[in-house]
């Protein structure tokens, strides 16, 4: 079953102002429980109105959207419980943190959840583990803490929600490499051990090939593909005319068929170009 | 080539006190006028420490800095400095302060007492600079983050300055966003001569500019032409960076014993490469 659906979904920002703007226009996805997406699409193309609306911070103009089969807005009053079924990290989220500890502040979602305290402290626990953030962390202020671990810190406070869908607005923004393997490392840890879905909203192209499975490009306020990693980066030239990138690999490969070579359209890892490349020349010498 | 700015066994520490740790660690470096220089690093190890003390920022503890024959030291030199050096954050909704975009370009020139037909040559200029003209009547917070760090730009272009330093300024853009700022850079480098320092975290745009500088713990780990700094593949994965995908692929394929020259740090020159290896 679909975890997440929308029907006909509209957004339109200042309606009936000299500002009157349609983010998003009737917007039909619907994304598998337990799927690894990546969300692409440039400035202004509705990416953060999307996933805004996916736990309720924006009310859908016209349209529904249905988490879990129920119909996200069918009661104002139960809007609460799907915060913490769709849990959104959003940009820069270490500005958010303010609990006087690390294990304070990750408490704070599960707490407000009502959760009695034992198992409180069971989801600290183990979602700062999932960030590899160590136990003698929990009682510093997070203050103290490098931006790459306050970042991780704003992870766990989220994971620490169990949501069945994780969604993360540009997690390594800002980060160097290793951080950002590190973070989209255990995000991906995180994923396999639940089986929970995600969708990580990135700039970088090579971290949604890396990372993702599918791949949703939003354009124009609406969903322009959804599909695989391997077919949506096969589509080179569709998406440099739409002003996204492929990753360079994939740009290679691009190059390399217009220059007559016949290799294959799939490719979007360098572990995949090496081993086609391989299998190519080892193809080549054989015959 | 003329020496721009020149650090001197610079050394810098945010504890006043104790002077501990050491952020910056006997930094010596010299940019010349004119050069496009990358400086890499991972987070924390110094780079925009270092970036702060090209334009006064932030005085060195031990060393000195100097700025086109200036100390910046010298409080009397303050303004000269930082006119001669301008800085460009990661944050463009940070560092925009007017309402209207040509006013915010305008505002450094106010500040530095020019002319108002002057400053309307300079506005005009700096715009079309960065392509950013046909906006300047435009509000900020409509355009795109890619033009609004291209406006950023411009407002550091309108004073003139020798140098621009940037400290990851397509860090929250969009590849299109990014695209624009590194052309407007290497179009400001190339037909302007102004000097470009260009902190990143993204291989493939050191992978464009003159020299690399690789910064660990304070200190200066390489300083080359990305060429040559991109073929330490294992040194700079041990200092928590990358190398371009190009470099990476012909890595594994030099490694698994194909005829191929590993130190390719482009798309092109990686194209022609792989075709002449499977045409052979």
């Amino acid at each position: 079953m679909s975890i997440i659906k929308t029907e006909h979904l509209t957004h339109i920002y200042s309606q009936g102002t000299p500002y009157e703007r349609a983010a998003l226009r009737d917007f039909n996805i619907e994304i598998e429980e337990g799927e690894f997406a990546g969300i692409i699409g440039h400035t202004g193309s509705g990416k953060s109105t999307f996933i805004q609306h996916l736990n309720g911070l924006l009310p859908p103009t016209e349209g529904k959207v249905y988490i879990d089969g129920e119909d996200l807005w069918a009661d104002k009053k139960d809007l609460r419980r799907f915060r913490f079924k769709v849990g959104l990290v959003f940009q820069y989220p270490e500005y958010q943190l303010f609990g006087e500890t690390v294990a304070a502040d990750v408490a704070f979602g599960p707490t407000n959840m009502g959760l009695p305290p034992e198992e409180v402290e069971k989801r600290v626990r183990e979602s700062l583990r999932f960030v590899g953030l160590s136990e003698d962390m929990m009682e510093k202020s997070p203050f103290e803490l490098s931006g790459g671990q306050k970042r991780r810190v704003a992870i766990a406070g989220v994971l620490a929600m169990d949501p069945k869908v994780l969604i993360l607005d540009e997690p390594t923004a800002g980060l160097d490499p290793r951080g950002r393997d590190t973070i989209l490392g255990e995000i991906r840890e995180y994923h396999e051990e639940r089986k929970n879905t995600v969708l990580l909203v990135s700039h970088s192209m090579e971290d949604i090939a890396q990372y993702a499975k599918k791949v949703l490009v939003i354009a124009e306020g609406r969903p322009a593909m959804y599909d695989t990693v391997e077919s949506i980066f096969g589509r080179v030239e569709e998406l440099t005319a739409m002003g996204l990138a492929v990753p360079q690999i994939s740009r290679v490969f691009a190059g390399l068929r217009a220059a007559g070579c016949p290799v294959p359209e799939n490719i979007y890892t360098v572990e995949g170009a090496a081993a086609a490349i391989l299998t190519a020349v080892k193809g080549g010498a054989a015959r | 080539m003329k020496k721009l700015i020149e650090t001197e066994h610079i050394s810098f520490s945010y504890e006043e006190e104790t002077g501990l740790p050491l952020v910056l660690e006997d930094v010596s470096l010299t940019i010349g006028e004119g050069e496009f220089v990358a400086v890499l690093g991972h987070n924390g190890s110094g780079k925009s420490t270092f970036a702060k003390h090209c334009n006064a920022v932030l005085l060195p503890r031990t060393g000195t800095v100097t700025v086109d024959g200036m100390n910046t030291k010298d409080e009397d030199k303050l303004f000269e400095i930082r006119q001669c050096a301008g800085m460009v954050f990661q944050n463009p909704d940070n560092q925009i302060v007017a309402t209207v975009v040509e006013e915010d370009v305008a505002f450094a020139p106010e500040n530095l007492g020019v002319e108002p037909a002057e400053i309307r040559r300079r506005v005009d200029e700096a715009l079309k600079a960065v392509g950013m003209y046909e906006y300047r009547e435009s509000a900020p917070h409509q355009l795109s983050g890619g033009q609004k760090q291209r406006v950023a730009i411009a407002g550091i272009i309108a004073m003139q300055p020798r140098c621009i330093l940037l400290d990851e300024p397509t860090a929250m853009l969009d590849p299109r966003g990014r695209r624009e700022v590194m052309k407007v850079l290497r179009q400001l480098n190339r037909e302007k001569g102004i000097t470009v320092v260009l902190i990143t975290h993204y291989m493939e745009e050191a992978a464009e500019c003159d020299r690399v500088i690789v910064m660990d713990d304070g200190r200066v780990l390489m300083d080359d032409t990305p060429r040559r700094v991109f073929s330490h593949v294992t040194e700079l994965r041990q200092v928590g960076l990358d190398v371009p995908q190009t470099t990476e692929l012909m890595t594994i394929l030099k490694e698994a014993g194909l005829p191929v020259q590993a130190d390719i740090i482009d798309e092109q020159e990686c194209v022609a490469a792989l075709e002449a290896l499977l045409t052979r």
